[in-house]
């Protein structure tokens, strides 16, 4: 029980960020047409391409003598950009097509 | 340049994508300002990419280290980014719009894979910090099962995988495994085990779970499954940011599994079931196998295209209710020439739009807009439901169980309680169907039996294209 109230103690400014990001997340959410819940998702999910910067650290930690770990290195920096570049080009093509005409 | 400095460079870049995220999000839930909402994301996105690879620097209780990477792998980086970039670029362009939802799908299960792999290098640096292990342990999981659930949704909306499959009390089954996979990741973590195998097992073993979780789960909520999914993999990313103590993951995914955690209740609502509904009990399961289905009263009335052209012709108003069927048979461009051959003749055409029409919610706004339908023609259930009596004809093409009355009026059915578009109520209704199969839910319609319905069978695309050239002759 110490352990973990310490362990909060010591993490407080992640955990004060943590909970103001998913309010931030709530909120700037709430309101959206049924129309634009597509488009929205699509474009959440290109966000989360963000763990393309994780494959990324992990590349450049790597043992470079170590050719399993470059080798899942390379493969998970190719599956991020995948959902990056996929997730933001398919979000602007179904966007395109709400522009005013 | 000063080590301090470049890291402060990173962190000012991280803080701007963080920034350009929560506006990205923001600006897309308004139909104006989305399209650049996601341009600015996507510029944040390369921002925190660049210069993730570019600084490289450390920061420890000594002060500030430049880490020296070689040069090979600086050019592994770049060809795994040209190649992930090629691919889903054109992947991206090249898919039709009606395959928007399993390209979806897929993208998401990339990023959980990211995820996954993250957490099998990432173990064995960190074998002695308790912390960094939960968070490698829990985005491994979570990352897996996002991978394998979103290629399973992938083959159900592509039709690959067409039926739910359920193994006898799957829900027994899935929550035994579901704790099994957590409790095996709290042995990972506490037991101070170094095995690879063991890693590797826990990797399959979540994998397989995946699968478990959405297999037995119908088509029509595969919308709702794919955004669970999808905050899925934004809570994988937030472990990895917790992990590396990097801010910008952290937004990115924390945001994502909250914004998707909300999104998935409000489709659920748009439902009007419980997600536990959905993922538990889902449709045509168990609990509905009391209710024998409606009791038919009445046949099914035959209606040529001929006929419809004059029904359409001289009505006053007419409402079209697009489905699915629409989408699959790729009706969007003819139903478009149809309404405004029928605008120019005088008459009213209006769409009414389901929330859960199609395969994800505002799927039928983007296949429509695609075909340059006017955004005002495109009126939502609440504000279409008390226009149906003043309605002439409602042409529902290719949309089943959103028209159902059951849903009303039978308490066994298993959509009882979802709101629905009161179609029963215009004078006449034209429904468009392939063939007399159930929709997506599996159930019988008792519109299709109302004395004031008639069926135009066939494919939507080629019968509209026959009425098209019908009416044209008159």
């Amino acid at each position: 029980m110490t352990e973990i109230i310490n362990f909060i103690g010591n993490h407080q400014e992640i955990i004060f960020f943590i909970i103001l990001s998913v309010f931030v997340g709530v909120e700037v959410i709430g309101g959206v047409p049924t129309v634009l819940h597509t488009p929205l998702m699509s474009g959440a999910n290109a966000i989360h391409g963000v763990v393309i910067v994780g494959a990324i650290i992990v590349m450049l930690n790597a043992d470079p003598g170590d050719y399993l770990a470059l080798t899942l290195g390379f493969l998970a920096v190719v599956l991020g950009t995948l959902n990056v570049v996929g997730g933001f080009v398919v979000t602007d093509r179904m966007l395109e097509m709400f522009k005013k005409k | 340049m000063q080590p301090e400095f470049l890291y402060s460079l990173r962190t000012i870049a991280y803080i701007i994508a963080s920034a350009t995220f929560i506006i990205g999000l923001k600006r897309m839930g308004n139909a104006k300002t989305a399209r650049n909402g996601n341009l600015i994301a996507a510029v944040g996105m390369t921002l925190a990419i660049i210069a993730s690879i570019f600084i490289h620097v450390n920061k420890t209780p000594e002060g500030y280290e430049t880490v020296e990477t070689p040069g090979f792998i600086y050019t592994l980086i770049f060809a795994a980014i040209v190649i992930g970039t090629v691919i889903g670029w054109l992947t991206a362009k090249k898919v039709q719009m009606t395959k928007m939802p399993e390209l979806v799908s897929m993208f998401n299960g990339m990023g959980g894979a990211c995820a996954a792999l993250i957490g099998l290098m990432e173990f064995h640096h960190n074998l002695n910090n308790t912390g960094a292990l939960i968070a490698i342990i829990l985005g491994l999981i979570i990352g897996s099962v996002s991978f394998s659930g979103s290629i399973i949704a992938f083959l159900k909306l592509n039709g690959t995988m067409n039926k739910p499959i359920r193994l006898p009390s799957y829900n027994i089954i899935n929550t035994v495994v579901m704790i099994g996979v957590f409790a095996f990741g709290a042995h990972m973590i506490f037991s101070g085990t170094q095995s690879t195998t063991l890693l590797y097992l826990l990797f399959a073993s979540a994998l397989v779970y995946g699968i478990l979780f959405t297999i037995p789960i119908g088509g029509a909520d595969m919308p709702v499954v794919i955004s669970l999914l999808n905050s899925f993999t934004g809570l994988a990313a937030a472990f990895g940011g917790f992990l590396y103590d990097n801010k910008v993951m952290l937004t990115g995914g924390i945001l994502v599994g909250s914004a998707g955690t909300l999104l998935t209740l409000v489709m659920c609502k748009a439902m009007n079931r419980p997600l536990s509904n959905v993922i538990f009990g889902a449709f045509g399961g168990d609990s509905a196998a009391g209710g024998n289905g409606p009791d038919v009263k009445g046949s099914i009335k035959d209606m040529s295209v001929a006929d419809v052209a004059v029904l359409l012709n001289y009505s006053k108003k007419v409402v079209i209710v697009p489905g699915y069927g629409l989408a699959v048979a790729q009706a969007q461009h003819i139903i478009h020439e149809l309404e405004v051959l029928l605008e120019e003749r005088g008459v009213e055409v209006k769409y009414a739009i389901h929330p859960v029409a199609g395969r994800m919610p505002g799927h039928m706004n983007v296949l429509l807009a695609e075909s340059n339908v006017d955004y005002g023609k495109l009126v939502e259930m609440d504000d279409i439901n008390p226009e149906f009596e003043q309605t002439d004809v409602v042409l529902v093409v290719g949309a089943n169980d959103v028209v159902n009355p059951a849903a009303k009026t039978d308490p066994s059915s298993p959509i009882y309680g979802m709101p629905i578009l009161e179609v029963d109520k215009a004078k006449h209704i034209i429904v468009n169907k392939r063939s007399m199969n159930a929709g997506y839910a599996g159930i019988d319609n008792l519109l299709f039996y109302d004395p004031k319905t008639s069926m135009l069978f066939g494919d939507a695309k080629k019968v509209l294209t026959e009425v098209v050239a019908e009416l044209k002759t008159m």
